[in-house]
């Protein structure tokens, strides 16, 4: 009984917390979604799924769903692979390793908020970095972040920027930890280094990348920052995300209702996963 | 392994470290340098400290640095404080409801507080707390991530210690700064670095709570500056953001070994 | 809930104002928020202006916050004001009004400035910047930075091409065929510069509003309930813009960032471009070359939307606070004040006599592109602004990327935004 009222009271502190910013605001989505948004003199009132229906008809709902669901897609593997590779890079023994390990941190010490001005300076037309690049090569230039073709894929290469540096720590710090040994053992029978890292390495390293795909699957759904900057969500929605939407909706259009309703699809995406990841992680934990 | 393999890999590693280091390179070039070679790399431009001077006296940055000093302090203390306890009733008590409780924890690794802007707003707006830095941390300070890296660690801690500890007469609380903290020493300095740069570059949560200078973090008055009508102005911003990075860039070319190193005992991975 | 906290707020408010009655001797203090959407030291050329007023005003106290963009500022504003605690007085964009009248946040001057030189400060403003203050027969709006669009020219490319220097395009068919000579190409045939470039990013609304204006028709009612986006003109308008890129090819295809144009001018880029004059400072500044600045070309005639920020003054605050906010408001928009404004900043001095001190003449004298956008102000219309702007705005938005990125024709593009525009507005229609 002691033990008992020890466990939660030790716990408390954090569950009151938690419960107050991720559980009931959770709930309070739900709640909030199926009422009118108040107006001055007109009080909320109960509507049902009303915003679900208008949502359902909002083409720019659609597109912003689409459009994360690249993002995540073109996201995530690629950041994943280029953070292994970097981390398999830095963790040999290398010309000019501490300094390349610096530069492959960088995004996760500058601002996002900030760099993606950078980036706009790169992706411009003319004289940005890239079409300086491209001009070298005479090709004609193009309004990368301009056109509906290409500017999701801009901010889809930050991204990517962004999360292979950070992930690239983690697996950094696990390869740090498989054993030389094994490799030695490895080479003295005479396996090549692919056949070792496909079959000793890399099932080494699954805890690792479950932990950053999962990381990788909540910031397609997060990370809205260059947007702000670089796109606002155009060319006519073509780089919309969901949460940007959704701030858009909440913030700038005052309709918290329909606000709420769409964060619920958010919810809805992230449980998906979770329940998904779930499974998986009560696996790792037996292996364990 | 073959010279010529070892070659590309190197030349590879370089490719990608120049790719990702761009952003800064150009940051320092474009800062350093007078407006007119923004966009002009020639090796002769002249160089000038001007642009820090015109970014600085543009905005209040001293006090934006201070905010967020005391912002990210603020969550990382008491982020280490709840989670530290949360983390030891998880792993060393068996009370009611313990698992169901767990399994609430981890919900918020999946549903952080960076997509219920809207209602956490509304319940800010309720305490009263708009446009405070406390309202900023709060959503954060109790971390899923943070409580399950400990409850992981902790669970690694052999039960025998804990009961030494206990028979010399030690409490709950006792125990736990004697024997456990100590023994994470890695993990916390881990999960010290992730929370810092994370909520020293977070940006839409502060945007939307904050409305004035006494409580914007440095993300918030950056952005606040660089859109303007006039349009961007590369060098301003490029020094602004140095400027506010440099504690962050100074701290990780410092400690970048130990880093990696606590990373590694730690065992996130 | 709400209740409790207004009374708990209300009682909080009196026992402060208690306590400061009981201590010193009665001081007004105002909250005032307000934007920055220009370069420089602007807050603390702000800051002093309050600190002056104060000093001359010893009864009242300007507490001024900065609050960012003109887009959080109405946030900030707008969720300070159902917190219960608004700020005495704020700048935000004129096309703010509709939604601050619609959450019932705001006062009507009229009703605060009744003493006979306040009614007659009222008056003293260009006629052009008062469209987007009034609506209904009251004032909402006191007009403080106020923008049009202007058309800047790089002098020397014009000379390079074979053309005057000093005569820029006056009407819809000379800026073509100039931007035409002027649109360079390398010798495969890449461009390497663009003969005139119209921003679309953002807020590509305000832009089209210059060429809705020059072709002679309006896109909302005064009243703010009814859009006029698939009027036959309007589409004549849009045609044009998307036909610089797609069929003169003079203008680079796309959305064209707005942030970035004021450089790509700078970096010759583009021989010309349209944008605000809240940019004349920054572009005396930072163009290594010889400029003009014109008014926008004709269609059938003159035309182009103001733009930029207004006073207003919040409902909830206290009488002798709403009092004290006319009397900065008047302080902050006197000529010499006025005049100053325009200058450090490049806004248009809001009222006809600040272009009579001795500071605005010399700087006109100095720099006579300054008085383009005065000059402009006869042919201009309101910014667009409707009951839920912002979402009929992004609708508008939403249809112009959509036809200058080539998905939708201009017809079917303006078709779509009216569409979404009336499904907004039937509601306030009644």
């Amino acid at each position: 009984m002691n033990r008992n009222l020890t466990g939660w009271l030790l716990l408390l502190p954090a569950a009151l917390l938690l419960v107050t910013f991720t559980h009931y605001p959770a709930l309070g989505t739900l709640y909030h979604s199926l009422f009118s948004t108040p107006k001055a003199g007109r009080a909320a009132v109960w509507v049902g799924l009303d915003n679900y229906q208008a949502m359902a008809a909002d083409p720019v709902f659609w597109q912003s769903l689409k459009n994360n669901l690249l993002f995540a897609l073109g996201t995530i593997p690629t950041s994943i692979a280029l953070a292994l590779a970097m981390a398999l890079l830095v963790n040999g023994k290398l010309r000019g390793r501490a300094f390349l390990r610096l530069s492959y941190f960088t995004p996760t010490i500058l601002p996002m908020i900030a760099v993606a001005n950078i980036w706009l300076f790169f992706f411009t037309p003319g004289y940005g970095l890239l079409e300086q690049v491209t001009g070298l090569f005479g090709l004609p230039t193009h309004n990368w972040l301009g056109s509906r073709d290409t500017a999701l894929a801009c901010l889809i290469a930050v991204t990517i920027w962004k999360e292979a540096g950070f992930f690239m720590i983690f697996y950094l710090a696990a390869l740090q930890s498989i054993a030389p040994v094994l490799g030695e053992a490895a080479s003295l029978e005479g396996a090549g280094r692919w056949y070792f890292f496909r079959r000793v390495t890399f099932p080494l390293l699954m805890p690792t990348t479950l932990f950053v795909l999962v990381n990788a699957v909540i910031n397609s759904f997060r990370l809205v920052d260059h947007i702000v900057v670089m796109t606002r969500g155009g060319p006519d929605n073509a780089s919309q995300l969901l949460l940007y939407y959704i701030y858009d909706v909440g913030f700038k259009f005052w309709d918290t209702a329909y606000a709420a309703a769409l964060t619920m699809v958010l919810l809805v995406i992230l449980a998906a996963f979770a329940l998904g990841q779930f499974v998986l992680l009560d696996r790792r934990v037996h292996y364990r | 392994m073959s010279a010529p393999g070892r070659l590309v890999e190197t030349l590879a590693a370089w490719l990608l470290g120049a790719l990702w280091l761009l952003p800064l390179a150009y940051a320092v070039w474009t800062a350093f340098h007078p407006r007119e070679f923004s966009a002009r790399f020639v090796p002769t431009a002249p160089l000038t400290l001007l642009n820090f001077v015109e970014a600085w006296n543009a905005a209040p940055f001293a006090r934006y640095l201070i905010n967020t000093v005391a912002l990210v302090t603020i969550i990382l203390v008491a982020q280490l404080l709840l989670c530290t306890l949360a983390a030891y009733a998880f792993a060393r008590y068996e009370f009611v409801g313990r698992d169901l409780a767990f399994l609430l924890v981890l919900v918020q690794l999946m549903i952080m507080p960076d997509v219920l802007i809207v209602e956490n707003y509304r319940t800010m707006n309720r305490l009263g707390l708009v446009d405070t830095i406390v309202a900023i941390g709060l959503p954060y300070m109790a971390s899923a991530f943070g409580i399950f890296l400990l409850r992981q660690t902790f669970k690694t801690v052999p039960k025998e210690l804990d009961e030494a500890a206990r028979v010399e007469g030690a409490g709950a609380l006792q125990t736990l700064w004697k024997v456990y903290v100590p023994l994470a020493r890695p993990v916390y300095v881990a999960y010290a670095l992730v929370s810092v740069s994370y909520h020293w570059n977070n940006f839409l949560w502060p945007l939307i709570v904050t409305n004035s200078v006494t409580s914007r973090p440095l993300t918030v008055g950056l952005q606040v500056f660089s859109s303007t009508d006039q349009g961007v102005d590369w060098s301003i911003i490029t020094a602004a953001t140095l400027l506010t990075s440099a504690p962050l860039l100074g701290a990780f070319l410092l400690f970048q070994r130990q880093f990696v190193q606590s990373f590694m005992r730690a065992g996130i991975r | 809930m709400t209740f409790a906290r207004a009374a708990a707020t209300t009682l909080a408010l009196g026992l402060a104002l208690l306590a400061g009655i009981a201590l010193a001797q009665p001081t007004t203090e105002i909250t005032f928020y307000y934007p920055i959407a220009v370069g420089g030291p602007i807050t603390r050329i702000v800051d002093g202006y309050a600190e002056q007023f104060s000093k001359e005003h010893p009864s009242i106290r300007v507490k001024p916050v900065y609050t960012g963009t003109y887009q959080e500022s109405i946030v900030k504003a707008l969720t300070a004001y159902r917190s219960g605690e608004p700020p005495t007085t704020a700048i935000l964009l004129s096309t703010d009004m509709f939604t601050l009248i619609d959450e019932d946040a705001i006062v009507p001057w009229d009703e605060l400035a009744k003493a006979a030189d306040e009614a007659a400060w009222m008056k003293a403003f260009f006629p052009a910047f008062m469209k987007n203050s009034q609506t209904g027969g009251k004032t909402w709006g006191i007009p403080f930075q106020r923008s049009t669009i202007v058309l800047y020219w790089n002098k020397e490319i014009f000379k390079e091409a074979g053309l005057d220097p000093n005569k820029p395009p006056a009407t819809w068919a000379e800026q073509v065929e100039l931007a035409k000579k002027l649109t360079k190409r390398d010798a495969s045939g890449n461009v390497t510069r663009w003969g005139v470039q119209v921003p679309s990013s953002g807020f590509p609304y305000w832009l089209f509003q210059g060429f809705t204006t020059q072709n002679d028709v309006l896109l909302m009612n005064e009243a703010g309930t009814q859009t006029h986006f698939d009027d036959p003109k309007v589409i004549e308008a849009l045609q044009y813009w998307v036909d610089l890129s797609a069929r003169h090819k003079v203008m680079a295809p796309g959305v064209i960032e707005w942030g970035t144009t004021p450089k790509d001018f700078f970096e010759k880029k583009t021989a010309m471009m349209w944008t605000t004059t809240g940019n004349l400072t920054n572009v005396r500044n930072n163009a290594r070359f010889e400029f003009g600045v014109a008014m926008l070309p004709a269609g059938r005639h003159r035309g182009s939307p103001t733009g930029g920020g207004n006073f207003y003054v919040f409902k909830k605050a206290p009488a002798a606070q709403q009092q004290a906010a006319v009397k900065f408001a008047k302080w902050m928009t006197s000529p010499e004040r006025a005049a100053q404004w325009g200058i450090d900043t490049g806004y248009v001095a809001v009222r006809p006599d600040a272009w009579q001190t001795a500071a605005m003449k010399k700087y006109v004298a100095d720099f006579p592109a300054a008085a383009v956008a005065r000059d402009q102000l006869q042919y201009a219309v309101a910014e667009l602004s409707t009951h839920e702007n912002q979402r009929v705005t992004k609708a508008l938005n939403d249809g112009l990327q959509a036809a200058l990125t080539g998905a939708k024709s201009p017809a079917q593009a303006m078709k779509d935004a009216q569409a979404e525009a009336e499904r907004i507005l039937r509601p306030y229609r009644r």
